[in-house]
């Protein structure tokens, strides 16, 4: 087992989902409660990273961030370094990659909270900040919770879009997904499947715990 | 105190009525205002409009010295700082808080000791000691509902805003809160404005009522005035009853109440509220009109009275007659022709006891 891939895996997966969070709800509530007529335009740039292929999605990104670009040569005047092929580089393109993962199940949690328990809120004086934190964000705790973890098993098994802006840097960019590969190209078949078995049994255990949530969400999460 | 209170709007709706509300009203301390009319008319808007739930495209609403909404002066006060306590026809109860948690939830600008002491306060008024742990789903409906009031009086509000406030319930229950609300509207003190379909509920709980039809104020006034004396065809046809009079008990048997009207004796079922003082209220279909000396019928109430109007309303005619309270009766034109009614003549009205129904009063 490379365990330098699996934890440089795992910090890159529990800052990604961490970051999402952040990004992810306001974002999602947006999405939510505009009423915006053009608002579909956001929805479907931030539903692309289900569709596109992860190398289209790395290319974009690795020229967007790339010495060329303002944004890279502004990162570059910061710290110093590029973004290419760092660890930062490869949480960004993380973020990027799994937001429909994050943002979707957020705002479909949103759209099932009653607005008519929204609107007694907001005439009982509570602004519209304090009602998401008192009021949505409690009645969409199992959304929050899929989309959090859900970010965080899509970064486990990410491969091509890391590959594309991260290159296969060990300790830095290499996750278990290229390790993998590499072990698969010098014929190690059997650091290669207990690598594989290892993202199998996280990713599964992962998944029963998001759907038993959704089964009953009071049983798994008693509320205040 | 009184509140003086001014709307007039436009608020539209593509697919349906567009609502033009216009009124001017002192609200006394403890008015019950009513907004009654069929659903659809665009009385739930205008409630809306007023807890700032919808922005009409127009206009502007008053109330006391504020102003909520004035579009060309590009003013729009939130719902959070309108000092109103709004009560939805489901009553939206927050499902992850308690019944002290939803009663104190709008309390957060107090110390967490004087928002104890208000939540025990409208606990005890709404008399729901005993329940302040329990949610929302494991009451009753009329306890849902005290729950609702309650969360909607809890910051002193300037202005109670009710859609609804007995439709989610069965009934019996229904028909037993009226007084209860009623009382407790009296006891708070606080204006009142209240949405309702029903001309019972109207009758109970409102000190003024205004009728809306296709998004329009059409009348304004004293419920058993706009119930009995409607302005137009329009307004007769959305309050549909044509006779509302006040009324005393004298006695129950066997389920039938005599009702005292105008020095007359009616016989009525006898409501479920044991009160004395009730609005005695006639459908004018459900009156009919026997010529003297007419063979004996199985109706209760055989009143002699004189025709005081008839109006044509296309094939029926409205003969209004005087039997020492004034009853209308809605009777076929070929009656009015058959039987010769002019004014001034004499006739007998006859009215089944299940046809006077009674609306137990409020003291006011």
């Amino acid at each position: 087992m490379n365990w330098t891939a699996v934890v440089m895996t795992l910090e890159l997966a529990i800052l990604t989902a961490g970051l999402l969070l952040v990004i992810g709800l306001p974002i999602a509530y947006w999405i939510s409660f505009s009423r915006w007529r053009w608002k579909f335009l956001v929805e479907s740039i931030v539903a692309l990273p289900l569709v596109l292929p992860p190398t289209v999605l790395g290319f974009y990104i690795l020229v967007a961030i790339g010495p060329h670009s303002p944004v890279g040569q502004f990162y570059t005047d910061l710290v110093g370094h590029g973004l290419p092929f760092t660890f930062e580089g490869v949480l960004f393109a993380s973020i990027l990659y799994s937001l429909p993962f994050t943002v979707q199940p957020f705002s479909s949690a949103f759209d099932q909270v009653d607005r008519r328990l929204i609107e007694a809120s907001w005439t009982l004086g509570v602004s519209k900040f304090k009602t998401f934190i008192k009021l949505i964000l409690p009645l969409s705790v199992t959304g929050v919770v899929t989309g959090f973890v859900l970010s965080f098993a899509h970064t486990l098994g990410e491969f091509g879009v890391v590959l594309m802006v991260g290159g296969n840097i060990q300790g830095v960019t290499r996750t278990v997904s290229i390790d993998i590969y590499d072990e698969v190209q010098a014929l190690n078949y059997s650091a290669a499947g207990e690598m594989s078995l290892f993202l199998l049994v996280l990713s599964y255990v992962i998944l029963l715990l998001v759907y038993s949530l959704n089964r009953s969400v009071w049983a798994a999460w008693p509320q205040k | 105190m009184a509140a003086e209170m001014n709307l007039d709007f436009r608020k539209s709706f593509p697919g349906r009525v567009t609502v033009e509300a216009r009124l001017t009203m002192m609200l006394e301390q403890s008015t019950a205002l009513i907004l009654f009319g069929p659903s659809g008319s665009g009385k739930t808007t205008i409630l809306r409009s007023l807890a700032g739930l919808e922005w009409p495209e127009q206009g502007s609403i008053r109330f006391i010295s504020r102003t909520w909404l004035d579009t060309t002066k590009g003013i729009r006060v939130v719902p959070q700082d309108r000092e109103i306590g709004y009560m939805a026809q489901d009553y939206a109860l927050f499902p992850t808080y308690s019944v002290a948690g939803n009663i104190g939830f709008g309390l957060d600008h107090l110390t967490s000791g004087a928002r104890q002491h208000r939540v025990a306060e409208v606990v005890d008024l709404l008399q729901l000691r005993g329940m302040e742990r329990l949610r929302p789903r494991e009451l009753s409906g009329g306890q849902q509902q005290r729950v609702a009031l309650a969360r909607a009086i809890a910051r002193r509000p300037q202005l109670l805003l009710l859609d609804e406030p007995l439709s989610a319930l069965d009934a019996p229950t229904r028909i037993g809160l009226r007084g209860e609300l009623r009382a407790l509207l009296k006891k708070l003190a606080l204006p009142s404005i209240i949405v309702t379909h029903e001309w019972a509920e109207a009758l109970a709980l409102g000190d003024v009522i205004s009728i809306v039809g296709e998004g329009r104020i059409l009348q304004t006034g004293r419920p058993q005035d706009v119930f009995s004396r409607p302005d137009d065809v329009t307004i007769a046809k959305i309050v549909g009853i044509e006779t509302v009079v006040a009324g005393r008990i004298s006695k129950i048997t066997q389920g039938l109440a005599t009702v005292e009207v105008g020095g007359v004796m009616l016989t009525a079922i006898a409501a479920d509220d044991r009160q004395e003082e009730v609005f005695v209220c006639i459908r004018g279909e459900e009156v009919t009109l026997e010529r003297n000396g007419a063979a004996s019928t199985s109706a209760r109430n055989h009143l002699p009275g004189r025709v005081v109007g008839i109006n044509s309303l296309g094939a029926m005619a409205r003969v209004t007659l005087d039997c020492g309270f004034p009853l209308v009766a809605i009777v076929t034109r070929s009656s009015v022709e058959e039987f010769g009614l002019v004014a001034g003549q004499h006739t007998i009205a006859a009215v089944k006891a299940g046809s006077v129904h009674l609306v137990p009063r409020r003291d006011s």
